[in-house]
Formats: structure tokens, sequence, C-alpha cells
């Protein structure tokens, strides 16, 4: 098992977001929200100040480091509610075939064509905007493809007589479905789910971008991002830092889902020659 | 031929039935979407007897299949409801927003293809190479990145301190105003068209019919041409129709970003005034557009795989 | 004597593995004269395949040429520039491969590979080129040839496209038809035709051909001489009828009694098929002396310390200390 560059480099930045998130208190050096002094509004990067500050006078360097749990919190959380939904409804639509099936699939052929982004959008009008919504909007629009991966799964795994087998040793379907078919696909699973995360990041840096999520003055990178806009040519600092932070995280995330899926995954994508 | 496209058409319809009844579901059926959307944040402000006389003239007591009924009667006659907040048909409103919707996602595909597809080649025709590792890391690097965030840098640099490009607005519809939001937009899927397109000319470049191929003497070069461009195509044209719905989602915010009027940012104002008709209006305006494309892969797909089309 | 058309000498060929080069293939050596029909056989892995692809210049990594000479009509090709092997290849020297399924391109026309070549190497323009495939089918025996060049390969039967596959690599004529295992994919009915057509299309065109095979009464049957393969190295080669009356080397021995006779139950009753026990060795793994010791009834200590030499004998050469 050859662990390559692709899974170090990416764990580690990983790991050092997931580590920015939960010593946040303690590396930050103000308090991100109350902390706002006017006298101090949109200086440039300084020694007091590592990446400067916002029209408020807020330090961003804190900002981003509170940033990080509320981003990365979401993503999780969303992405784990994702591959539930998913991997339940592709485990049972592929086992139990018939007319559950046939609705499953036809739920994720739906799915499919709606953007994701446009189907969270229209959640979040619909729940008004703020964390809750978004974390359930996001958690509610990208499951179809671990649903997809998680059924052909089960689908292959029949034909190979696995559960042939186990049914005729009397097992239950659930039992079944926990104990020979879910390892079977965990590891597709693992690497859709490090790279969902990435996607989910992503989304709600757009959707707080928009105003629709995290609002200000809560420190999330996206609603950072959507204040720096308006300051954008006085104060360019405001807008770089918080795009540096999303970028490194989903880049972490995205190389270590591609290093995971070389391992885990022999019918790899990313092929060397 | 003409049998597989009634057959993809056939797959299209159900589908955009489905996606009409999933939008009037969520958006009817949801408790207290409708009205209270005319609210401000959910507390009652309207008198409520002024409330009652809105549902019955709006139907919204009427059983749920009688509305549906209207609601797809409206839609087959072109007619989107009226937006909360313009009094307008939401239909004029968004019909003055797809052509520059449409340029731009287009814009931005091109812009992927080109580049990404350019790209990918390059890289599997010479793997480990430094093309290749540079591809590469662009590729992972673009699908890491906030398309929006990409396309602030992007203004910033180009519009606000070299002055090349306008940085935002719809300017004359020229090309110079298209510029900065296409490519902030096509980064992504270039990133993955680069990606895939690598991989797919790999995969056919190790196939037993390649072998062949050199076995009769071919130069690399005709080998490609003749024998491997259009076997990676196939697998290339897959990632682009896909892509195409996730291009549309990120164009929402693009467009705001960049202030440009197109179907997006109209979604994005309608949502944030709760204005339902319209945001209805575009998610079904954008789904039919996806819907859309998607059959024009599918038929892409007959014209290169003679396999679909003698199967 | 006329020179051989092909010679190869002392032929090896490493493998990369992780870290470590093996030599898949060692030691080979054998010439095909103008005109014959050679075959070449073994067991799966035992380097067959890939001996053909040196010939053709068409190793890639992790397999590469070693040391050793191949020798084409006086010419040496080991060590030929890129350029030189592709005017080979096709012009002079013409290879079928065993999956017709996946050897032909799914997405053009048969009639238009086969064109190919006629393009590539005779400049003839791409109607002259179509023209002379639809002959090239005719010659291969498909019927409505000129219904069958547009067609593409998933519309054919696998002897059909085996039958392409051999219009292909005859087209250009070329002095050395290089079979790898053409039939192990087709049904048993149609072997024998593929078989047969080969045969009777070098046979009239001059074309010699190496015939790559694990079935020894099929390669017996074809050629005039055969040569066995195993763990790399070449252990026997003799005359075919010869090969099957007198096999000198043990693993030759096995072969030829696993071969189940023709009434054979009627006069000595039912038996077990003879096999040979053991399982060829992996390339990382090969046993010191002589590689086929572990597998060998007629063992001894010189075998397992030292690879035993090649000794010629009568037409052919053996590689085994106890050879008959």
């Amino acid at each position: 098992m050859k662990w390559g560059s692709n899974t170090w480099v990416g764990g580690s930045l990983v790991a050092i977001a997931i580590g920015v998130a939960v010593f946040a208190p303690w590396i930050a050096l103000t308090d991100p929200v109350m902390d706002a002094n006017l006298m101090n509004a949109e200086l440039p990067p300084s020694w007091e100040f590592p990446f400067g500050t916002d029209a408020q006078g807020r330090d961003i360097y804190s900002r981003i480091c509170y940033g990080a749990r509320i981003s990365l919190t979401v993503g999780v959380v969303s992405q784990i509610c994702n591959s539930l939904i998913g991997v339940t409804l592709g485990l049972t639509a592929g086992y139990w075939g018939g007319w559950w099936d046939d609705f499953v699939s036809g739920l994720t052929n739906l799915m499919l064509a709606i953007p994701s982004l446009v189907f969270a959008l229209a959640i979040m009008a619909i729940l008004g905007p703020g964390l809750i919504s978004l974390v359930i909007a996001l958690g509610l629009t990208s499951w179809s493809y671990s649903c997809r991966i998680a059924r052909a799964q089960v689908l292959s795994l029949k034909s190979q007589g696995y559960v042939q087998a186990a049914r005729i040793l009397g097992y239950g379907d659930l039992r079944i479905m926990f104990t020979q078919v879910l390892p079977n696909i965990f590891g597709p699973l693992i690497v859709i789910a490090t790279l969902g995360m990435g996607g989910a990041i992503l989304a709600e840096a757009a959707l707080s971008f928009l105003g629709l999520g995290i609002r200000p003055p809560f420190p999330s990178w996206g609603s950072m991002l959507s204040e720096a806009r308006d300051q954008i040519r006085a104060a360019p600092w405001l807008s770089v830092f918080p795009g540096l932070a999303i970028f490194f995280t989903v880049l972490g995330l995205n190389l270590l889902g591609d290093g995971l899926r070389d391992i885990l995954d022999p019918q790899s994508q990313t092929r060397r020659a | 031929m003409l049998l597989v496209l009634v057959r993809r058409l056939g797959n299209v319809i159900p589908t955009l039935l489905a996606v009409i009844a999933l939008v009037f579901l969520l958006f009817s059926v949801l408790p207290g979407s409708f009205i209270s959307g005319m609210n401000e944040d959910g507390r009652s402000v309207i008198d409520p007897a002024v409330m009652e006389r809105m549902r019955k003239e709006m139907g919204l007591d009427d059983p749920l299949y009688e509305r549906f009924a209207k609601y797809v009667g409206k839609l087959a006659t072109g007619d989107l409801g009226t937006s909360f907040r313009t009094r307008e048909p939401v239909t004029k409103l968004i019909s003055v927003r797809v052509w520059p919707s449409l340029k731009l996602v287009f814009a931005a595909m091109a812009f992927a293809i080109l580049v990404g597809v350019t790209l990918g080649f390059l890289a599997a025709l010479k793997p480990g190479s430094l093309i290749d590792t540079v591809s590469m890391v662009s590729a992972i690097s673009g699908l890491s990145l906030s398309q929006f965030w990409f396309g602030l840098m992007l203004m910033y640099l180009f519009a606000l301190t070299l002055n090349w490009l306008p940085s935002f607005g719809y300017g004359d519809g020229g090309l110079r105003n298209l510029i900065l939001p296409a490519v902030a937009l096509g980064v992504g899927p270039m990133a993955l068209l680069a990606r895939t397109t690598r991989a797919a000319v790999l995969d056919v470049l190790n196939a037993d019919f390649v072998r062949t191929a050199r076995s009769k003497g071919m130069s690399e070069r005709l080998v490609v041409k003749w024998h491997v461009l259009r076997n990676a195509l196939v697998l290339v044209i897959t990632i682009v129709g896909l892509q195409f719905g996730s291009l549309m989602g990120q164009a929402v915010v693009v467009e705001k970003l960049f202030a440009w009027p197109g179907v997006g940012s109209l979604m994005v104002d309608s949502v944030f005034q709760r204005d339902m008709p319209a945001v209805q209006g575009c998610i079904l305006m954008i789904v039919l557009f996806f819907l859309f494309i998607n059959t024009l892969v599918d038929l892409a797909y007959v014209v290169i795989d003679p396999r679909i089309r003698y199967g | 004597m006329n020179a051989p058309l092909l010679k190869v000498d002392d032929l090896h060929i490493t493998l990369q593995g992780d870290g470590a080069t093996f030599n898949a293939v060692e030691n080979v050596s054998f010439e095909i004269g103008r005109g014959e029909a050679f075959g070449l056989v073994g067991e799966s892995g035992c380097g067959k395949s890939i001996t053909a692809l040196a010939v053709m210049g068409l190793l890639r990594r992790p397999l590469g040429l070693g040391k050793g000479r191949i020798v084409l009509d006086g010419e040496e090709i080991q060590a030929a520039s890129a350029a030189r092997l592709r005017e080979l290849r096709g012009s002079r020297i013409g290879m079928i491969f065993q999956e017709p399924m996946t050897a032909l391109n799914p997405l053009s026309p048969v009639g238009r590979q086969i064109a190919e070549m006629f393009v590539l190497h005779q400049n003839a323009s791409w109607n002259e080129a179509m023209d002379r495939a639809e002959d090239a089918l005719r010659q291969v025996r498909v019927p409505s040839p000129e219904r069958r060049i547009k067609d593409f390969p998933h519309q054919l039967s696998g002897g059909m496209r085996q039958r392409v596959m051999i219009a292909i690599a005859l087209a250009c004529r070329p002095d050395l038809l290089i079979a790898d295992e053409p039939t192990t994919a087709l049904d048993v009915t149609v072997q024998a035709e593929i078989i047969d057509l080969m045969a009777e299309l070098c046979a009239a065109k001059g074309t010699a051909i190496l015939m790559i095979s694990h079935d020894l009464g099929l390669v017996a049957n074809m050629c005039r001489r055969v040569a066995v393969m195993y763990a790399g190295r070449i252990v026997e080669s003799q005359g075919a009828e010869a090969i099957f009356a007198t096999p000198r080397h043990p693993y030759t021995k096995g072969l030829v009694d696993s071969l189940p006779r023709l009434g054979e139950r009627s006069k000595r009753g039912r038996q077990r098929l003879r096999e040979i026990s053991g399982v060829v060795p992996s390339i990382a793994a090969y046993p010191s002396g002589c590689r086929f010791n572990p597998r060998c009834s007629s063992a001894t200590d010189i075998c397992r310390s030292t690879p035993p030499d090649v000794t010629a004998l009568g037409n052919g050469l053996v590689r085994c200390h106890h050879h008959e």
C-alpha cells in the first residue's frame, strides 16, 4: 500500500485546518466578533494584525481561525447527512429492487437534473437564511452520487453471489446489508465523502457570500468575502485571506480524497502512466 | 437515429414533469412559504383579513391537485406567474435575462473545453513530464477554488489594478465584459476536464486496439489522430454534459458577483426578497436548459459512437 | 543453405519491478526460415507473448530489451531506430493478437482499418485503399465483403473479426506473420477454420509464420518446427512430429502426456488425466538451478544447483541435465 504524496500533502492541509478550527480560541489573537475597534478599521497586514483588519476594525486572522470552525462543521455535518441519505437509499434500492428501486432511481435522476446549488438556494428561499437552513439545504442536495455508487456496488455484489450465500445461511436482510455489502463500499464512500466535504465547504462559502448563509458579524469565510467585496479597492487583503483559507482547506480535502482513492478504490481516475 | 432522439425525449419529459411537480410541492405545500414570504421575516405584518383575501385570490385554499393542474396549465401557456416584487409577469422578467445567461454559460464552457481538454491531452501524451505535472497541479487547484473568489481576484487584478477589462456589468454585451465572468466561471469545469481527459487518453493509449494500430507501423501522431482522438472524446463528452449542471449552479454566484443581468442573479435577488413566483420560474428555466443540454449531449454521442447507432 | 528470415539470438527481456530488474525472458534463440511455419509453445506467463512483442519492437515500460540480437533478413533490428521499426511493422512483419474483440478500434469501420495499411505503406489514396480492403476481405473469405467494409467491429462475430485481423496483418504481404494465440478466444469450430485460413494464405504468399500458443497439439499440426518455452527460457526445440514422438525434455514430455488421446479409453479403460504437478513460478521467485526442477519427476541435486546449458541435438536443442 503506497501512500502517495497526494495523501500526505492533502492530509497535512486538512490536519492544519482541523487544528486551526479546534484550537481557534487559543491561537486567535482577539475575539472575532466583539473586538471591533473602529479606530483600527481597514488596516493592512502588520505585526499586530497579521492579516489586516476589516471595516469594523476586527482582526482578520482571528476571524479566519474562528471561521474555520463554522466552515468545517458545516462541511462535515452536511456531508454526513448526504452520505447517510445516499447510502441508505442506494443500498436499499439495489438490494430490494422492484418499485422501490424504480422510485429511488427516478428520484436520483430528478436530483441530478437540478444543479445542487440552485436547489440549495431554493430550499433557503423557503426556510429563510441562517445556519440551520444552510445545513439542511446542503445536506439534502448532494446525495445523488453516493446513492449511485452504493446502488451499483450492491448490484455487483448481488451478481457475485455474496448476497445469495448469506441468505442461504439464514441472515436477515439488514444483517446482510450491514455485514456484507457495507464493508465493500466503504472505500469508495470514504473517497466520495472526502471530496464531497470540499464541495460542501465551497457551497457554504458561496451561499454565505450571497448573504444567505451565515450572516455577518459571524465569521464564516464566505460572509467575510461578501463584506470584503465592497472594499476590494481600498482593502484588497480582506478578500485575499479568507479566499486562501478556503482554497487551502478544499485543496487539502481534494488531494486527500485523490490519495485515498488511489489506495482504496483500484479503479481510480487519476492514473500514472 | 430519429428513434434515439425520440427515446431521449421520452426520458426528458417525465423528468421535467417531475421537476415541475417537485418545485410546485416545495413552494406551495411547505407551510407558509407563499404568503408568509410576503411578510417581513415571518412576523405577521399583514392584517389577517387581508391575508385571507389574498389566499382566496391566489387560490391557495383549493385542493392540491386542482392547484397543481392550474399551475401546469399556466406553464403550458408560458405563464410563470406574477412576481411579488414588481407585479410583472415572471416570464417577462426572465426572458430578458435568458440571453446574457446563455452567453455566459456557453462562453465559460468554451473556455473550459478549449483549455481543459488541450491540457489533458498534452498531459496524457507526455506522462510524467513537466507539462503533465503543471497541468495536473493547475487542475486540482482549479477544482479547489471558490469560483466567486477567483472572480474577485481576477476582477482586482485585471480590472481594478491593470484596468484592462471592465470590472463588472454587462456593458454593451460585447466581448470585453464577458471575459472575466466567463473565465471565473469556467475554471472549475476546465480543471475537471483536464483531469478527465488525461485519464481517458491514458486509458485509450493502453488499449488493445492501439497496440494493433502500432503493430501496423503507425507513427504515434497518426495513432493519436486516427484511433485515440475519437475514443477519448466519447469519454470527455460525458463530463462536458454533466459539468453544464454544476456550471449553471455556479453561474448564479458569478452572475451576482459581476452584476451580470442573467437568470442566476435574478434568482438570487428573488430569494432575498422572498419573491416566490420568480424563484420558481428561475429554477424551472435553469432545469429546462440543463435538460436541453443533456439531450444535445446524448445526440452528440449518437453521432460519434457507432455502437449506439447500430447497437 | 538459405539464410534464415528471422534469427533471434540470446534474447533477454527485462522487467522493471518495484526497484528491482528481473529477466522476464533469458537466452532465447531460434530461427525461422523463409516461408516456414514455426511454433512457440508454453503455459501462460512463460514469456512467449513478450518475445513476439520484442521482435516487433512493441515492448513498453516496464518491459525492455536486454542483451541479445534480433536479425530480420540479415538486418539487425533490436537497436533499430523507431522510424525504421515503423517501416518494418506491417510491411515486413505482421501481427495478430489474441482478443479480436478488443484488438479493433470500435469506432472505425473495419474496411477503413484494413485500408490504413495500404495508405500507410503503399502510398495509396483512400479510395484505392478501400477497394483493396474489399479484396482483402474477400481473400479471408468474409461473405459480402462490399458490405462488410462499412461494418463496425461490434457488428461482426469473433471469427469474422479475427479474419479482419488476418486481412490487416497480411495486407502488405509481409515476410513474417506473428500470431499470438489467435484462436484461444474463439469457438472450437471456428478455430479450425481460422488456422486453415492462415496456413493456406501464408503458404500461397510465401509468408513465414511464428505461431504462439499454449496448445501443443495445434502448433504441432500447423508448424514444421516447434520450440517449447518455460519460465522465460526455451527448454526444447525440435521438428513437430519428432517433438510428439520423442520429447526430450521432462516438461515437453509432461505436455505431450497430458493430451488425452483418441481411443485410449477403449483400450485401457478410464484413466485420470495426466497433469504436470505444481504451478508456473512467478518471475520474482524463479527456482535456482533448472527452473523446472520443483515440478520435475527426474530432478536430482545438480538440477537444483546449476542451470542446465543448451545441448544441440539433431535438428533441435534441449536444455536439461537429464535429457533423453
